[in-house]
């Protein structure tokens, strides 16, 4: 099987190798607040890499966009001015953190390609609304691309790989890409829609294996109406639900993402189901880690998990540092960064965790 | 007329059935075939529709006729280009030129690579096999999944390939419907307790007794056909195919889990014939090869002398291919006479 699996890899994109414009997600950085500065970290420390954080910068319309409460002309006007911002830098090549950001903007850039009217007219819209100019993006690649590219690169200098140090087996790992990334516009993306390498090709390379389930592909469960709409939220936790029960009997060691959205609602509705149901999905009653990739990346480069945001996750990840054997200190979890004692959070009923 | 020499490009059924019908008129003829045997895509079924006739014994009634003085048979040779030379046509093979006053093509068909249809799984997960690959394992008597085990249930999924705007094909390939039919008749006849699904868009039973065999499917046979498309299959644990469809007919999602997946593959241009007619400017929509007027000259070019004969145009079934090759030989042999 796994040699079939290699032509998986035919999916590739173009993905810049220097220079980036960062735009910022609206939410990692309340659900996941390690996430956007250790990846600035790795891109501009462990690779040498030019990415600039413009302080500027603004929401996409993504979650307003996918809700129906924005219109589409207001969403391309407000990309636009996201890109004056990387136009004055005399940057090309944008870098959204967020995966519906990702969506968004290959949209709008796919609409102005196809329909060069709209081009011409959002141009109107950003000039009257702020007398600014823009040029569109010559490369747009999401960050988990770019950690993909340099993912070779970046291993030489990792401390860990996804080996369980006390069995030495690859760890089992199920990756979630997310809608976005690839749903919309395949070509954008790296390995396609069906059987994305992205986080694959990351797992791979760094010793773990890749659990292809039955319900891979399936919706984390936020879906933005599903959640949005308090009365919808019922379907949300029940797709998210689907989902583990399907990965359930591969009995995966984490759940790697790639999106905002997804990590915060693997992680979080597993609290919920295990609430509601005294459900959880692995053996310890401790519930399926869910990392990101910038803190599966700053993890095995040996960055220390509570600089990461760990402390920040519902589902506990000291029992998946202790298989990867990363050495932490449970007094510093719940400490900021001035040294004082940030509390812990209220424990659960059923999910266990890893604070008294 | 007999001084004049055509040469056919494709050994399949049209090139060799207009092939023998202008040697018995006394035209010296050249056939060119890529591989190493005669007779195209027949050689990967087990049995024929509509009547499950052994396609073994009608492919050698076919390269049967083949044999005869007036045909130079030449196998394993591609034809790189094909032009038009001081009067003649020249068929160029990649060490040699053959010159002929009239050409043939009959280049054929080649299914639809399954794998561009990457939802469905093909060439990933083991249990996800086309309807070609169905009928060699037919032929080898044993109907097993990849793990040796008698199947409980098969599914086929209908128009992989063919009206699929995704893949850019919008047309109908014509004989899937009729194939999944076969194919579901054939796995119940070797597996009577097992479950036969097929998912369909519509069944299009357009040929004679097609009908008949559809009705006979369901009431001898029990096969269960879905109108639905399969958005998406999935390995399980013990390594079955998990598939969700839309029932369309009761208007509800729907999951279901089989050991054998059979995709039916479409039709699309051989790659000799796209690149020919596309030499030629003949090219046609979707890479098939374009006859001068469907009705009257479907066997005409708009290049004199260069004729066109069975599935190098579009889909069709054998008979209406070999019914093709012997219309494009008349008309030829009125090209000769005029």
């Amino acid at each position: 099987m796994t040699e079939k699996k290699h032509f998986w890899n035919e999916y590739q994109k173009e993905i810049a190798d220097d220079n980036y414009f960062y735009e910022r997600s609206c939410i990692r950085q309340s659900f996941f607040p390690g996430s956007e500065t250790a990846f600035l970290n790795i891109l501009r420390n462990e690779l040498g890499l030019t990415i600039i954080d413009d302080p500027n910068q603004h929401t996409c319309t993504g979650i307003g966009y996918h809700s129906d409460v924005v219109p589409f002309d207001t969403t391309m006007t407000i990309c636009a001015r996201l890109f004056s911002l990387m136009t004055d830098k005399e940057l090309t090549n944008f870098v959204p953190s967020c995966v519906t950001s990702f969506g968004i903007f290959t949209e709008v850039i796919e609409t102005w390609a196809q329909f060069p009217e709209e081009l011409e007219k959002t141009r109107q819209f950003l000039r009257k609304a702020t007398g600014r100019e823009f040029k569109v993006p010559e490369n747009i690649a999401h960050p988990s691309d770019i950690i993909y590219k340099y993912r070779k690169e970046l291993k030489k200098k990792m401390k860990y790989q996804l080996v369980n140090c006390h069995t030495g087996k690859p760890l089992k790992v199920v990756e979630h890409i997310g809608c976005h990334y690839a749903k919309i516009f395949s070509k954008h993306s790296v390995g396609g829609a069906e059987f994305p390498q992205v986080l694959a090709g990351m797992i791979e390379e760094w010793g773990g294996q890749v659990i292809d389930y039955p319900e891979r592909r399936h919706c984390c469960g936020f879906g933005f109406r599903q959640y949005l709409v308090m009365a919808n939220r019922g379907y949300s936790v029940a797709n998210t639900k689907k989902k583990f029960e399907s990965m359930e009997p591969y009995k995966p060691d984490f759940v790697l993402t790639n999106c905002p959205g997804c990590t915060m609602f693997m992680d979080r509705w597993q609290y919920t189901i295990a609430e509601m149901e005294g459900k959880t999905y692995d053996e310890q009653q401790m519930g399926i880690p869910v990392l990101t990739y910038e803190e599966l990346t700053g993890l095995l480069l040996g960055y220390n998990p509570w600089d990461l945001g760990f402390q920040v996750h519902q589902v506990q990840v000291e029992p998946l540092l202790d298989k990867l054997g990363i050495k932490y200190d449970l007094k510093d979890k719940f400490t900021g960064v001035t040294g004082k004692y940030l509390g812990e959070p209220e424990k659960p009923e059923y999910l266990k965790v890893c604070y008294e | 007329m007999n001084d004049k020499h055509v040469i056919i490009i494709g050994g399949g059924p049209a090139g060799i059935e207009a092939a023998n019908y202008l040697a018995n008129n006394g035209i010296k003829i050249t056939l060119f075939e890529k591989d190493e045997h005669p007779g195209g895509n027949i050689k990967n079924w087990a049995k024929l529709f509509p009547d499950f006739g052994d396609a073994s014994v009608v492919r050698k009634e076919i390269t049967d006729k083949l044999k005869h003085e007036n045909i130079k048979f030449i196998n394993n040779t591609k034809i790189e280009r094909l032009y038009q030379e001081n009067n003649h046509w020249v068929a160029l093979t990649d060490n040699e030129k053959y010159y002929g006053d009239i050409v043939l093509l009959a280049t054929g068909f080649e299914v639809f690579d399954a794998k561009r249809k990457e939802e469905l799984g093909y060439g990933i997960y083991d249990n996800v096999i086309t309807s070609v690959d169905f009928e060699n394992m037919y032929k080898s008597g044993k109907m097993l999944t990849n793990e040796g085990k008698i199947p409980d249930s098969i599914a086929f999924l209908n128009c992989v390939g063919s009206r699929d705007e995704k893949v850019g094909n919008h047309y109908c390939s014509r004989v899937c419907c009729i194939t999944a039919v076969k194919q579901a008749i054939e796995f119940k006849e070797l597996v009577p307790d097992a479950q036969a699904y097929c998912f369909y868009m519509d069944m299009r039973m357009a040929g004679q007794f097609y009908e008949e065999l559809y009705r006979k499917s369901q009431e001898k046979y029990g096969v269960n056909y879905i109108r639905g498309r399969i958005s998406e299959a999935a390995v399980t644990m013990d390594n079955r195919i998990q598939i969700k469809a839309e029932d369309t007919l009761s208007a509800l999602p729907m999951k279901m889990t089989v050991d054998i997946l059979v995709l039916m593959v479409g039709i699309e241009s051989s790659e000799s014939t796209a690149k020919i007619s596309t030499d030629n400017n003949i090219v046609g929509p979707y890479g098939f090869a374009k006859s001068k007027s469907l009705f009257g000259m479907d066997n005409l070019t708009e290049k004199p002398g260069l004729f066109l004969a069975g599935t190098c145009k579009r889909p069709l079934t054998l008979p209406e291919t070999i019914a093709d090759g012997r219309s494009a030989a008349v008309e030829i042999m009125n090209y000769l006479k005029s």
